[in-house]
């Protein structure tokens, strides 16, 4: 295809970015580019997120160290690039790809795109999480393949003789006129031997023949064939499984182990370690690790929580809510407050991390969001430099908040310069759930006010309990305090909460704020941190106004929203979903809305909450309310993959359903009662939506939005107003469900379960 | 120690190993076989999920000794073996559905969807969805609506 950046006078008119030829023996280009805040394109009096938001700050963070990242071309014809982010399914390694496909003109199954270790030369720009990877790599990542095709145009050129703008491109090949030569067949010869600054135009997206079409992911044959490989899947010398009886209570730690000699001269167990959270056992197969860790007879002190239930935390939440300020003089007041439970982020491949530390140096081997940090933790805890700790970033089997936290590579470090082998972590499924990161529960209070016709004002004090940010965003805003546009106290969580919320209404005086309660849970994100909870709660208000007032609530959002994209994509919901159609009694009806990441998403689905629905036999799991129709209608900016953003928003869709109905734990004494997907209710496939359509809005800019969380908060919105709806009753504490404890929970100890016999007796 | 006999994915196998070690860690600790996947270890996520004699089974929840010589277990790795080519149909419809996302439940999806199919067959009709709604494995990241439409994709193909 003919190319602009080889037209003389394109330079002229449009923007340049800047690139590096670096020196290796093929052709590597490195990029460094400083990213501009984002435009301010907002009406006035916006809130923060919409002209700065999180995204923006990773960005900014991340453009200093861009240029250590190259793209290469090699002999065989295939470009490669060492993403400095973690693929956990949210389809990052196809859209890079894609990028690079685009601005290359390399067909994109010959783009190679593998995950880096972790470099701690990289800084900020190794941190995967806020929806940020696509819009912080967007422009490096193209000039950098921008670059090398015009490298490679320039070497061929110079070897037939010709004037290089008179050179195309086209699936991996240079042409002139007749001449063809392949990208493998200049790669070589396009290296060069000191670093030379490139300035390339990038390509006209009218002209995109990759970006904004859809792609299959660039793993899925192997994931189909068993071949995608997972952390537990690596086989690395010596590396035996490993397991850990755990606490009684979250963050319990050990007093005594009486019977380890005993339990060492088991079947297959090799070592018995004793750590301060709990017991390694390392033997030929983790299934005999599993029988050893539960034949360990330990004495546990509690931990830090140990006094805590689901009621005791609610009441220190409650107690913490600001009072709303009085309402102006003769208007009215909706008053509402909403309690969202805690939820457990645990992706289905358990937490599982290799480790094979020596004296002298350490490697390890994890699905890792901020890989950095884990490199720092274990570099300390084994009195290590930083450069002798390599730390690999393995594909995980999902993430959702979870990966962002070291556990278990930092546990397996420690095991495994305490047995002076190599170890392969293995946390049991009941792990997962009992000590692992859950979103910590929250209380969001809402007042607003209206007079007439009019909103006068909107107010929405969220409280939750302390969450723990990884060490990765924390170093990000502490390091860049100095450029964020905020004001008042700059801890993390209120600079998170501030870069991250907005309300898309015209709703008068607006006002956010958040308070956190200390609390030694662990805690973390579960795809979005804030954004699920306040959204649902703000959404059931909206509609309550709308009721106040008369008005249909989506006539009453379209006249509130300030968001034209968010209008737009309303609009088509609600003629594509049939908003307004008739459906049964107990049939409802729900609508949500959020605009995040320079994103908006438009969710609405219909909920059947009739009692031959509600009570529907299901062996062991829940059945409750069923989502029987949902619409998902995306604005992603520029969206680079129409296919993997429809995967993210029905992801996402099904995630906002669990949250609203079903999922979610119980905290008793110190410790989740849940201890397996038959105990924690993420949505099965009885609960899901057996229509579930997405609409993808056609490009409303140049800048892809973040995407890979978006869905979420809409979709329990929408359920939760679809319930109020169809039931004439408005929820006020998700899921609907905790009040009844569905399973019959598994002791607290042993820690872990032992494995059926039973699995010939169950064949299908 | 003593030693156990069975077929896997074809191949006549022998492994050395104590009765009760379940058969998930036989194929994933001893024989490198690692399409099974550790989801739960207690028959609930569905991730290990292959085919003993056709049939879908949780290999966690199966001590190897209940396996004889002439017990087959076929894991997603020999799925395509069973028929002649270099995919499945469940795994083409996979592919054509761009289901996967983290990629890690997807070997049990797929081998409980061939057998649900297989199942409903042997009924004598084709898949529904109350079959659908009756697969147990998770999928955390909620691929399910795509599994639905490669499932009753792939019914017509096999």
């Amino acid at each position: 295809m003919e190319h602009e950046s080889n037209e003389p006078d394109e330079g002229l008119r449009r923007r340049h970015f800047l690139g590096y030829l670096v020196t290796a023996p093929t052709l590597a280009v490195a990029v460094q580019w400083t990213g501009d805040p984002a435009a301010a394109d907002v009406p006035s009096l916006p809130q923060l997120e919409e002209i700065f938001d999180v995204g923006d700050l990773v960005k900014i963070a991340a453009s200093p160290t861009a240029g250590l990242v190259t793209v290469q071309v090699h002999e065989d014809g295939t470009a490669s690039y060492a993403l400095p982010r973690a693929e956990v399914g949210q389809g990052i390694t196809t859209a890079i790809a894609m990028l690079i496909a685009e601005e290359l003109d390399l067909p994109l199954d010959k783009v190679k795109v593998t995950l880096s270790d972790a470099r701690p030369e990289l800084l900020f720009n190794q941190f995967t999480g806020g929806s940020t990877s696509v819009r912080s790599l967007y422009t490096p990542v193209r000039t950098a393949a921008a670059v090398a095709r015009r490298r490679l145009v320039e070497t061929a050129a110079r070897a037939w003789k010709v004037d290089a703008a008179k050179v195309t491109t086209e699936a991996g090949f240079v042409i002139h006129g007749d001449r063809r030569a392949s990208y493998g067949s200049l790669a070589k010869a396009a290296a060069t031997t000191n670093v030379i600054p490139v300035l390339v135009p990038l390509k006209d997206p009218a002209k995109f023949t990759v970006i904004g079409r859809p792609a299959n992911r660039v793993d899925a044959l192997a994931a189909v064939t068993g071949r995608k490989t997972f952390a537990m899947d690596l086989d690395v010398p010596n590396a035996l499984p490993t397991m850990m009886r755990r606490p009684p209570t979250i963050d319990g730690t050990v007093a005594s182990v009486r019977n380890a000699a005993a339990v060492t001269a088991m079947p297959g167990i090799t070592d018995v370690v004793v750590l301060k959270h709990g017991v390694a056992v390392r033997g030929r197969t983790f299934g005999q690790c599993i029988d050893a860790l539960r034949a360990l007879d330990v004495t546990w002190r509690p931990g830090p929580v140990a006094g805590e239930s689901d009621d005791t935390v609610l009441a220190k939440l409650k107690k913490a809510v600001p009072s709303p300020a009085g309402p102006p003089l003769f208007s009215k007041s909706i008053d509402a407050e909403f309690t969202f439970m805690f939820a457990s982020n645990s992706p289905l491949e358990p937490e599982v991390a290799i480790a094979d530390v020596r004296a002298d140096r350490a490697e390890i081997w994890s699905s890792l969001k901020v890989p950095g940090d884990a490199q720092n933790q274990i570099a300390g805890l084994l009195g290590l430099p930083v450069t002798a700790v390599k730390v690999h970033v393995v594909e995980g089997g999902g993430s959702f908040g979870r990966r962002l936290h070291t556990d278990a590579a930092v546990e397996a470090a420690e095991i495994s310069k305490k047995i002076g082998k190599p170890v392969k972590l293995s946390w049991s499924r009941t792990d997962s759930v009992r000590q692992g990161r859950a979103h910590p529960m929250c209380v969001s209070r809402i007042r607003a006010t209206y007079r007439g016709g009019d909103v006068l004002s909107y107010e929405q004090r969220h409280v939750n309990v302390e969450t723990s940010f990884s060490h990765g965003f924390g170093d990000i805003v502490t390091a860049n305090a100095a450029k964020l546009p905020v004001v008042g106290n700059p801890i993390v969580s209120q600079v998170f909460f501030i870069l991250s919320q907005s309300s898309p209404y015209n709703f008068g005086s607006t006002k956010q704020t958040l308070t956190e309660v200390p609390l030694k849970f662990k805690t973390g994100s579960m795809r979005n941190v804030y954004s699920p909870n306040l959204v649902c709660a703000r959404e059931l208000v909206v509609d309550r106004l709308a009721a106040a007032m008369n008005k249909d609530p989506v006539k009453f959002r379209r006249e509130y929203l300030k968001n034209g994209r968010l209008r737009t994509a309303l609009d088509r919901a609600a003629a594509e979903g049939g908003w307004g159609r008739a459906l049964p009694d107990g049939v409802a009806q729900g609508i949500g809305l959020h605009a995040e990441y320079r994103a908006a998403c438009a969710v609405l689905v219909e909920l059947d909450c009739r009692p031959e629905t509600v009570n529907r036999p299901i062996r062991h799991g829940v059945a409750g309310p069923r989502v029987t129709r949902a619409l998902v209608v995306v604005d992603a900016g520029l969206p680079i993959n129409p296919r993997g953003l429809e995967a993210q928003m029905i992801g996402g869709l099904n995630d906002g359903i669990a949250m609203a109905l079903t999922a979610s734990l119980h905290i008793k004494d110190g410790i989740p009662l849940e201890g397996s997907w038959d105990n924690y209710f993420y949505t099965r496939q009885w609960n899901t939506p057996p229509q579930t359509r997405v609409i993808v809005l056609p490009p409303t800019g140049d800048e892809p939005g973040g995407a890979g969380e978006l869905a979420v908060a809409p979709s329990l919105a929408a359920v939760a107003c679809a319930y109020a709806r169809a039931t004439g009753t408005m929820p006020t504490r998700f899921p609907l469900n905790h009040s009844t404890l569905g399973f019959e929970p598994f002791p607290l100890q042993p820690s872990t379960p032992q494995s059926p016999t039973d699995g010939l007796d169950r064949a299908f | 120690m003593p030693t156990h006999s069975f077929s896997l994915n074809g191949k006549k196998i022998t492994v050395e190993v104590e009765d009760d070690v379940r058969l998930l860690w036989v194929l994933r600790d001893l024989l490198g076989v690692t399409g099974p996947k550790y989801g739960c270890g207690i028959g609930v996520c569905q991730a290990c999920t292959s085919h003993v004699n056709g049939k879908a089974v949780n290999v966690c929840s199966v001590p190897v000794a209940q396996l004889g010589p002439d017990d087959e277990v076929v894991t997603i790795e020999g799925l395509p073996g069973t028929v002649g080519r270099d995919l499945h149909p469940m795994q083409e419809a996979w592919l054509e559905y761009d289901v996967a996302q983290c990629g890690y439940c997807q070997p049990g999806q797929i081998m409980s969807a061939v057998a649900k199919v297989r199942q409903a067959r042997a009924e004598g009709r084709e898949i529904t969805d109350a079959d659908l709604d009756e697969l147990r494995n998770i999928c955390r990241c909620g691929t399910y609506a795509r599994i639905r439409e490669a499932i009753k994709s792939a019914a017509t193909k096999m």
